[in-house]
């Protein structure tokens, strides 16, 4: 296993050097840099030019490329924002915690409510439960992700005012409050959002985990089961439910690598600070130094994440274990 | 004989298709005696394992009923709650399926699913079961038992799941076996090696067998009598020594001169003109196979057919075995 691993992490390596390289002249090949479009007009064509003389933006691309993988290498520095004018760690910095107490909170909450459907679902197919289950289900596959978010800032925050509709801490309680009472203001503000990815996070997961379940209850390894005579709770258990959970595990496992990659269109919905709504909005704004270093930093999570499902499924299925 | 150790009475196992109920099994009668392995044969559809599965109710309650007595120990499988079943399924009869790749559990290991019957059916500690798991695997002819023990059933050959599915029958020392097609899914050699050990198992434990096949070769290696299933029902029932010998019904002498023989070119292989109807074309009066054999006059048919004895112990169904000969069929002179 320790070995599977390391290999692993060695073609990180290659990997995240073609994914540097690839994103490196994306974003130069694309139209406008830091000194376009943000700078004053009156400012002269030779002035700008010796800026960009100076910011070694003249320079050829393999020198521009080694130079800026030399800063995120050597002192972990992805260069500074334009836009905010700050160095991008720390703008990131800010980001990265909110997005994972969101992605977090979400990853729960899918699991927790996916699972007991989809195995509801499953061993009462065709019954009134599975017919309730698969309704919402359905309602929540058409339902588009934008609809669903202003629905709920309708409902809960706008009619009912249960709950924030932005933002991610209360700027008031975050000045004056205690340490509990910026906590209990987070997981207010995390609410809303939290549930509107949980809701659409779980549609694959019951589907796979109902059809899964059918699929085994008709297996002939359970048929054996029967005729050893095992109980039929114990069939379920033992030998339906996990060779079901499987693949929900595997799904789990790679879960686990969106955990800071955002939630891109429920951040920017709920205005909640993350990672995601970072990334739009630099974006837009051609902030190209922001952009890259999250891409960069995403391609690692996944990279990481991607072997930690690995991981994780090696121990949920023993075929996988590596001798 | 001895009382049998199983009575199959009226068995009519329907399956529900777009709503309706049609009958696999249509009507069959069985005994069964101790210490026998008794052969049941005959096309794919024919109801064979349907037959096998019905003996302890294995079918989906849902899209199944089954109807008739099936005696075992004085109760009646096929009336008495789940939970009572559940007591002499595995313990007193035991299963063995064809595909031991899909019938053994991905996930558990060899040991413990070899030892999941005894969980429910022996006050066994795990030292004792752990002891009867390794001993079984040794009975089976395993050569390292400690290691598949250890193994999940994807380490293992097709030949040693299919020992290793033979283990699990045998957990409990049952006194009913049914092995539904248990070479069907192994390749020739190992084939005559697993029929070669369920025979010596057969002897050691003295156990009862039901074997469906559709292999006459089997048949005629294994089993102390036969049935032959055709759409349902049992069409002719003998020794083997009498099936072999002496086929009477137009069915099981055309599969009987089916079998390719070696050794001489007799070109083209004789095969059964047509295919047994699917469930829901099967004709439900009158011969079933009179539509293959439409040389025979509708006037050689019962329009009810009944069984004829033809020796003490080999019955027939419907007449038609009195004015069946060879036409139709490639080679039929023989």
């Amino acid at each position: 296993m320790w070995k599977m691993i390391l290999r692993r992490v060695l073609i990180l390596f290659p990997q995240l050097f073609i994914i540097s390289v690839i994103t490196f002249i994306l974003a130069t090949v694309m139209p406008g840099d830091a000194l376009s479009g943000l700078v004053d007009p009156s400012v002269s064509r030779e002035i700008l030019e010796l800026e960009r003389e100076r910011l070694g933006l003249n320079d050829p691309l393999p020198v521009r490329y080694v130079q800026w993988m030399r800063g995120i290498i050597l002192e972990f520095d992805f260069g500074q924002s334009f836009t905010h004018r700050r160095p991008v760690t720390d703008i990131i910095g800010d980001r990265v915690f909110n997005t994972f107490l969101l992605s977090t909170a979400i990853l729960v909450l899918t699991y927790i409510i996916a699972i007991p459907l989809g195995v509801l679902a499953g061993r009462y197919k065709g019954r009134i439960i599975d017919k309730i289950i698969m309704l919402y289900i359905f309602t929540a596959l058409a339902m588009p992700t934008l609809v669903l978010c202003i629905l709920m800032i309708l409902f809960f925050a706008f009619n009912l005012g249960w709950f924030p509709s932005s933002g991610s801490v209360n700027a008031i309680v975050l000045a004056g409050g205690d340490a509990w009472e910026i906590f209990v203001s987070r997981l207010h503000h995390l609410v809303l959002p939290a549930f509107t990815g949980a809701i659409l996070g779980t549609v694959g997961i019951v589907f796979m985990l109902r059809a899964n379940i059918i699929d085994r209850t008709y297996s002939e390894y359970v048929t054996l089961a029967r005729s050893k005579g095992v109980p039929t709770g114990v069939i379920f258990r033992r030998h339906i439910l996990r060779n079901s959970l499987i693949p929900v595990a595997a799904g789990f496992g790679f879960a686990i690598a969106g955990l800071l990659m955002g939630q891109f269109f429920i951040e920017s919905m709920f205005m909640y600070p993350g990672m995601g709504m970072l990334f739009v909005q630099s974006v837009n704004a051609r902030d190209f130094a922001v952009v890259n270093a999250i891409i960069i930093i995403f391609s690692v999570l996944t990279a990481l994440g991607m072997l930690l499902s690995d991981i994780f499924l090696m121990i949920v299925d023993p075929r996988i274990r590596v001798e | 004989m001895s009382e049998p150790i199983l009575q199959i009475k009226n068995l009519r196992t329907s399956f529900r298709l777009e709503g309706r109920y049609y009958a696999a099994v249509d009507g069959i009668n069985l005994e069964i005696n101790k210490n026998e392995v008794f052969a049941i044969v005959g096309e794919s559809g024919s109801g064979k394992s349907a037959t096998a599965l019905s003996v302890t109710r294995l079918h989906n309650p849902n899209y199944t009923t089954i109807e008739g007595e099936v005696l075992f120990g004085g109760q009646d499988l096929i009336s008495i709650p789940e939970k009572q079943l559940n007591g002499i399924r595995g313990k007193h009869i035991s299963m063995i399926f064809q595909d031991p790749l899909t019938a053994l559990n991905p996930l558990m290991r060899v040991g413990a699913q070899i030892e999941e019957p005894l969980l429910y059916h022996s006050n066994m500690n795990a030292a004792q079961k752990k002891a009867r798991a390794l001993e079984l695997l040794e009975a089976v002819g395993m050569a390292s038992p400690q290691l598949i023990y250890r193994q999940l059933p994807h380490e293992l050959s097709g030949g040693m799941r299919q020992r290793a599915m033979i283990a699990v029958a045998l957990a409990c020392d049952p006194q009913l076996v049914i092995a539904d097609e248990p070479t069907t899914a192994l390749d020739v050699t190992i084939q005559a090696q697993i029929l070669d050990l369920l025979r010596k198992l057969q002897k050691d434990t003295q156990a009862s067998v039901i074997l469906i096949t559709h292999d006459l070769g089997v048949v005629a290696e294994m089993a102390d009598r036969v049935a032959v299933m055709y759409a349902g029902q049992i069409v002719e029932i003998a020794s083997v020594w009498q099936i072999f010998k002496n086929p009477r019904h137009p069915y099981t002498r055309s599969l009987l001169a089916s079998i390719p023989s070696a050794g001489e070119n007799s070109g083209r292989l004789n095969a059964i003109a047509g295919t047994v109807p699917t469930l829901r074309k099967m004709p439900r009066t009158g011969c079933r196979f009179a539509r293959r054999t439409p040389w025979i006059s509708a006037a050689a048919h019962q329009e009810n057919p009944t069984y004829h004895e033809i020796e003490p112990g080999h019955k027939v169904l419907c007449t038609c075995y009195r004015s069946f000969r060879f036409e139709g069929v490639n080679g039929g002179d023989k």
